[in-house]
């Protein structure tokens, strides 16, 4: 027995919104096991991506969660994080699987793209399908939710994708009471997102119940940040500046954790799980409008993203 | 704080998005950039207020064109509870995104154009939600700004609307006048309609018990996924895992395992790896048996003392779900129910239903996309189901076409 074993604590208190969504989920995670050959679970070191660790723990207790954690990286991923990541593999005995987008770029030649707000967001889809075929995932659990983005308010919860990777939004499989159909031919896959009916709220309240450990860039910290557009982005060397960005020294922490070049902080003295619980209870601007680079583009920047297979 | 799912139906023109708006701007569910965005869209559009409507509407080709295509889920709370709106289009063309919609709703709103009362469109939508078994039914007599908040007229459409439940029996009914886009009885009490007393929209969302709707009498249990860890410590553990669909299994109940009704007792019940003295309709557990009985994912686990159908002729109403192949006599599909997937044939179609009228045509050799049908089918390995009408979760199915994959029906068994 590990130690994150061992602090599960008893659930089973009926009617409550959040063992509503944790049966759910597990009955997710249970069909995906259930009804594929090779799973695997698609691991950022986010919150999200945490919350779906312990569901599968949980999920199939006592024994070990049958399928690997994949992480796709970037390369300009928090090292908080990444180290998080290494941590609870080993903490969950699961096997852990990371392909580097970096190799990527060199092995096909991509054009990385350069100057101000150069993120590798496009690049890793790329990675993330060639991953796919390299080990034959028939399916990629992911911690997408709902509530998340409007692309994402439409999604199945077994989200087909064809041969090549792709999401289209208007031919999707009709999903009836809880009768996932995760039926597919060869070469194709399905990403399935068992925490899809959670909230942001959801997700950490669960994680305060659970005392869940998070990566410490979710707490607040004292850290170096540029401050651009109204954005506070980490400071880092891979990170393309000019005269108009300002280096500043913030206390802050982290909503969502992406990538270094698209993630935005929050200033913060919110430095334990309670007082993040209390902060976002308290917000008035959502997730990603507040913290996301990446979807402050286009109005349908993240619809895009899906169809070109990214998760 | 449990969560209520709840459908609307209706279309774009009867206000349902601008009534998901409502319910979500009235109940300071909408955050400072979502409405910045919505705003910002509206005076692209060039709409002189801002568009509530907007904040359901999801993919580019929906805003594009100012229609829902496909289902949507928002998630808001209040003190009482946490929502999810399941928000489906209205137009007959998309009749399967209803009814995929309406398959895990515990509530649905129907809303009704004040100017236009009761239409076909009315009828097709209470079909729907009838058929689908749907706990409560809300009617919502919309724009009653524009009939000058008249009680007569919400009197008569309240009337034809009531004849209308009697014939579908609809029980648990609720209607209330309202104006979306103005906010009347929405979350706020109208000030023009002082004549009505009741619950405004939000009052009776927060108040229509939930888990009363839930069948805690047949005891039913998929089992999911085999757990044998296999480990030193562990090496005899052979636990089912799976979720209670029904029902209410306690340890050292007697359960009959189907298809092969063979019979056993329950010796413990786990949850997430911890023992639990019973496990509720809608857990995930994982149950142990006391003797070594044959079980593996498909199989369905039910108290000896109450028991399901078991047969491999199949009465159902189907709703077609296939835009590219109709339903044929003699077609074989694979059926989906629980976790178990057999082969099916459809045997015949015993007639259509007219979603307008609830006329049903017999004589019917193929079923198009929506159409509504009752169908007796022929299943490879013996089904044991409920009733549809008896319990919701063990008398679904579904209908996979067996070269496209693509789920093409749902099914309420009979």
């Amino acid at each position: 027995m590990t130690v994150i074993e061992q602090n599960i604590p008893p659930s089973g208190v009926r009617g409550l919104s959040l063992d509503i969504l944790e049966a759910e989920a597990i009955y997710i995670m249970r069909e995906v096991a259930g009804q594929f050959e090779r799973p695997a679970l698609l691991f950022s070191g986010g919150k999200d991506s945490i919350t779906l660790v312990r569901l599968a723990q949980k999920a199939f207790a006592p024994g070990k969660i049958p399928f690997p954690l994949v992480h796709i990286d970037t390369g300009h991923n928090f090292p908080e994080a990444t180290q998080y990541r290494d941590w609870l593999a080993n903490e969950v005995g699961a096997k852990l699987i990371v392909r580097q987008v970096e190799d990527t770029i060199k092995a096909k030649g991509l054009t990385e793209p350069t100057g101000k707000n150069a993120s590798r967001n496009w690049l890793q889809t790329h990675t993330l399908l060639d991953t796919i075929e390299e080990f034959e995932f028939d399916a990629c659990i992911g911690g997408a939710r709902r509530d998340e983005e409007k692309a994402r308010a439409k999604e199945r919860i077994f989200s087909f994708r064809d041969e090549f990777g792709q999401w289209d939004p208007k031919r999707q499989r009709p999903e009836l009471w809880n009768l996932f159909n995760g039926k597919i031919s060869k070469g194709e896959n399905v990403r399935c997102f068992p925490i899809s009916n959670w909230t942001e709220l959801d997700v950490w309240s669960y994680m305060e119940r659970e005392g869940i450990p998070l990566p410490s860039i979710y707490f607040s910290h004292q850290r170096e940040m540029i401050l651009r557009d109204g954005n506070l982005l980490a400071n880092a060397d891979f990170i393309f500046k000019d005269e108009s960005d300002v280096i500043v020294t913030k206390t802050v922490r982290f909503r969502t954790v992406g990538d270094m070049t698209c993630t935005a902080a929050v200033e913060s003295e919110a430095d334990t799980i309670e007082r993040v619980v209390a902060e976002i209870k308290a917000t008035r601007i959502s997730e990603r409008g507040e913290t996301r680079i990446d979807d402050q583009q286009t109005e349908a920047a993240m619809e895009d993203r899906k169809k070109g297979g990214y998760f | 704080m449990d969560i209520l799912r709840f459908i609307t139906a209706g279309s774009v023109d009867d206000g349902k998005s601008t009534l998901i708006g409502r319910l979500l701007y009235d109940t300071k569910n909408i955050l400072a950039d979502q409405l910045e965005a919505v705003e910002r869209a509206s005076k692209t559009r060039g709409d002189g207020e801002i568009d509530l409507a907007l904040l359901t509407d999801g993919l580019r080709s929906e805003r594009e064109q100012g229609i829902t295509i496909d289902v949507a889920y928002k998630y808001f709370q209040t003190d009482k509870r946490k929502f999810i709106s399941i928000d489906a289009p209205g137009h007959i063309q998309y009749t399967r995104n209803m009814v995929t919609g309406a398959s895990n709703a515990d509530l649905a709103i129907i809303l009704v154009d004040a100017r236009q009362g009761v239409i076909e469109q009315t009828r097709r939508h209470s079909l729907i939600t009838s058929l689908l078994n749907i706990p409560h039914i809300v009617v919502a007599i919309n724009k009653m700004d524009l009939v000058g908040y008249s009680e007569d007229r919400f009197l008569e459409i309240a009337q034809d609307y009531q004849q209308l439940a009697h014939k579908l029996g609809i029980k648990k009914l609720k209607i209330i006048p309202v104006s979306a886009l103005a906010g009347d009885n929405i979350v706020d009490k109208s000030l023009a309609m002082p004549w009505y007393t009741g619950h405004t929209m939000l009052q009776y969302l927060e108040s229509v018990d939930v888990l009363n709707a839930l069948n805690l009498t047949d005891a039913r249990f998929s089992v999911q996924y085999v757990l044998r860890p296999q480990t030193e410590d562990l090496h005899d553990y052979r636990g089912y895992a799976g979720l209670v669909q029904s029902g209410v299994f306690r340890k050292g109940d007697a359960i009959t395992v189907f298809p092969s009704e063979q019979t056993a007792k329950i010796a413990k019940i786990e949850q997430y790896g911890q023992e639990i003295e019973e496990a509720r309709a809608g857990m995930s557990v994982t149950i142990l048996l006391e003797t070594d009985v044959d079980v593996s994912r498909g199989y369905l686990l039910a108290k000896s003392d109450n028991l399901p159908v078991l047969s491999q002729d199949v009465e159902a109403t189907i709703c077609w779900m296939d835009d590219r192949k109709e339903l044929k006599v003699g077609g074989k599909y694979t059926l989906q129910h629980g976790t178990t997937r057999t082969r099916c044939s459809v045997r015949g179609i015993e007639y259509r239903i007219d979603v307008n009228n609830y006329e049903q045509i017999e004589g019917i050799a193929t079923l198009k996309l929506n159409d509504i049908a009752k169908v007796v089918l022929r299943t490879a390995q013996p089904l044991a189901y409920d009733t549809y009408q008896n319990n919701r979760a063990t008398g679904a199915a579904i209908l996979i076409d067996e070269t496209s994959n693509v789920t093409v029906g749902a099914c309420m068994l009979a």
